[in-house]
């Protein structure tokens, strides 16, 4: 636990947005103060993993950043959302382990980030509750 | 350090901890000193909130994503005062004769379990769901399954009083799951076995194992623990170790006793499982009600075992494959989806073990093999036309390319799911049966321990949970364990009573 280290994805973070709103298109709708809560959940989530595997992701999302140069000149953050989800999908789908693995760790804390918020269980409909089938029937 | 002595440590307060402890309250009764340790906390009444985001971090280990060596699966146990059975579904399956024929360890007959297995079903109200309990994902499973020409089965549950949450996996809010936390334990703890949360075992020595007790941290859920923080030294006659199927084996290998068994960390296997969706027309009840009701039992025929499920809104999303429009669009279709977990009946094979990191952290090595990837696409084909013949407009199946798969598309599911869209790393892939690591057998060649339990070469070191199985139970496993327990307990019964005889 490292209470007074930057948030992971800090120095990265247009960049991180960027993937992260492409992961989940509605999350383009996030005011500032929601993004916080988005950021604030995934840094919870990786607070009791090592320095190692924070800074490991961080680096992806730099490689992520920069490797759509190699194939459409731009960086990621400078790609239409068509071209950001086809460079994602090669990702997810690349020969190479590491790159599939990163991805989906990447992929994994955004849906945390989002989808364990109080306003996305509303968006999805999602009602369970502590008194079961009492405040359904 | 800080030294004690007990007659009898307990390392683990799961199905085989508790299990352990509740049997040797006669011990504790008749004034011998019994103590089980756990890592994780004791929680309060009304603790479980049902939020995922609260409770799993609380819960799990790794907030149940511990990921294998290869990061290509992760690993779901619990780490709290009950173990696992705080957080799985209550299901209550007998150990099956003949997988436990098949595993032929010198001494234990499926004869021998299935008695004590069906003692702790009753003591654990183990029982169907009325009808009336059962809601619409659990229905259209069975409906599906009669259409696809399966037969469905009702899982016996150990519930008492549940209300439908559906929140089984996150810690019953009204504990009607009856886990060890809220039967054994408490029987346990009233006879006077004394119980340690937040304790975590660090390494074992001849007949001693250190441990180190860790404060509550401000703003998290469960209460101190019952020892004043830090390492203690405790001296006992007999050691159990019931810390589960990754925790049991790498505290042996941290440990480095000399003369170990070989074999501690190998064998490891599991069930893995991914959760398929489909999609209705119409809304369902499928967050309220017992979420895990019915099964299909394809482990002979097919290597697999479908069940009903219905996880949390992060869960299911991490779960699904894919991302961007047609991942978002499946989740918005929430209220209107059916839910199935495909389990592969995996076998232990050479190279799956659990081991132990430069600073004795454990770590689970683990590949797919062809047969696990063949069961999981039989499974998810399997699952489809369940979803297809209940009604489904779509179905969601990692394994094809594509997912999403339409009803007008449904003729063709064996073509469109298939073993080459499996890709370790892109599909997510999860286990929550751990097995082995500590198998049972006739020597310290071939295994780690005998039929009781008792490590090979060290007579006061047991072992109680499913490491001890020598491979998959293909089936829910925690009966199985509490009857493997069941006997580990009655072997220190019996040296007690030796002990006596002898006047020791």
């Amino acid at each position: 636990m490292e209470a007074s280290v930057q948030p992971t994805f800090a120095p990265v973070r247009d960049t991180f947005r960027a993937v992260a709103t492409t992961i989940v298109p509605e999350a383009v709708k996030l005011r500032p103060d929601e993004w916080g809560e988005v950021e604030s959940i995934i840094e919870q989530g990786l607070a009791s993993r090592p320095a190692s595997i924070r800074r490991q992701l961080r680096l992806f999302v730099r490689i992520l950043g920069l490797l759509p140069l190699v194939r459409f000149g731009r960086t990621f953050r400078h790609l239409d959302e068509e071209r950001r989800t086809r460079f994602l999908l090669a990702i997810q789908d690349a020969p190479l382990l590491l790159l599939r693995r990163g991805f989906w760790g990447i992929r994994t804390l955004v849906y945390m980030g989002y989808y364990s918020r109080a306003a996305a269980r509303d968006e999805i409909g999602y009602r369970a509750d502590v008194q079961g089938w009492e405040v359904r029937r | 350090m800080n030294a004690k002595s007990y007659d009898v440590v307990i390392i683990g307060s799961g199905a085989g901890g508790g299990t352990v402890a509740s049997e040797l309250a006669t011990l504790a009764h008749a004034g011998k000193k019994v103590l089980v340790v756990e890592q994780g906390p004791r929680f309060a009444e009304g603790e479980f909130s049902g939020r995922e985001l609260e409770m799993a971090p609380s819960l799990y280990q790794d907030e149940g994503g511990f990921l294998t060596k290869e990061g290509t699966m992760t690993l779901a146990f619990g780490r709290a005062y009950g173990g696992s059975t705080v957080v799985y579904t209550g299901t209550s399956m007998q150990p099956p004769e003949r997988v436990i024929g098949q595993w032929n360890v010198p001494g234990l007959t499926h004869a021998d379990l299935a008695p004590r297995a069906g003692k702790y079903a009753a003591q654990n109200n183990v029982h169907l769901l009325a009808a009336e309990e059962l809601n619409d994902n659990n229905r259209l499973f069975v409906e599906g399954c009669r259409n696809a020409g399966y037969r469905a089965e009702q899982f016996p549950l150990n519930v008492k009083g549940c209300r439908g949450t559906s929140l089984c996996n996150l810690g019953c809010p009204h504990g009607a799951k009856q886990g060890t936390h809220r039967v054994q334990l408490p029987a346990a703890e009233a006879a006077g076995v004394e119980v340690v949360t937040r304790a975590e075992a660090l390494r074992l020595g001849e007949r001693t194992v250190d441990i180190r007790v860790t404060e509550k941290r401000p703003g998290t859920k469960g209460l101190p623990s019952e020892w004043a923080p830090g390492e203690y030294r405790i001296s006992a006659r007999t050691i159990v170790l019931a810390g589960g199927a990754v925790g049991s084996p790498a505290l042996l290998l941290r440990s480095h006793l000399p003369g170990l068994p070989g074999r501690v960390g190998e064998g490891f296997t599991c069930h893995p499982a991914h959760i398929l969706a489909a999609e209705h027309a119409r809304p369902i009840t499928n967050d309220v009600g017992h979420p895990k009701s019915f099964f299909l039992d394809r482990a002979v025929e097919e290597a697999f075992v479908l069940e009903t499920c219905m996880y949390f809104p992060f869960t299911t999303a991490k779960n699904l494959a894919g991302f961007g429009a047609p991942h978002s669009r499946l989740m918005h279709a929430y209220p209107r989806l059916q839910m199935i977990l495909v389990l592969a009946c995996d076998k232990a094979v050479p190279g799956n073990r659990v081991a132990v990191d430069r600073d004795g952290n454990p770590v689970v090595h683990y590949r797919f093999t062809r047969e696990t990837v063949q069961a999981l696409v039989r499974a998810t084909r399997a699952s489809a036309k369940i979803f297809f013949g209940a009604g489904a407009l779509r179905v969601h199946a990692p394994s094809a390319d594509p997912p999403l798969i339409e009803r007008s598309d449904a003729a063709r599911v064996d073509e469109l799911i298939d073993a080459s869209h499996f890709k370790p790393g892109k599909i997510s892939v999860s286990a929550a049966h751990l097995m082995g690591g500590c198998g049972m057998g006739g020597n310290a060649k071939d295994s780690v321990t005998d039929s009781r339990g008792v490590v090979h070469g060290r007579p006061w070191l047991r072992v109680a949970d499913a490491s001890l199985f020598p491979d998959s139970l293909e089936i829910n496993p925690y009966l199985t364990i509490m009857a493997l327990a069941d006997r580990v307990a009655e072997g220190i019964l019996e040296d007690v009573g030796a002990l006596a005889v002898e006047g020791v």
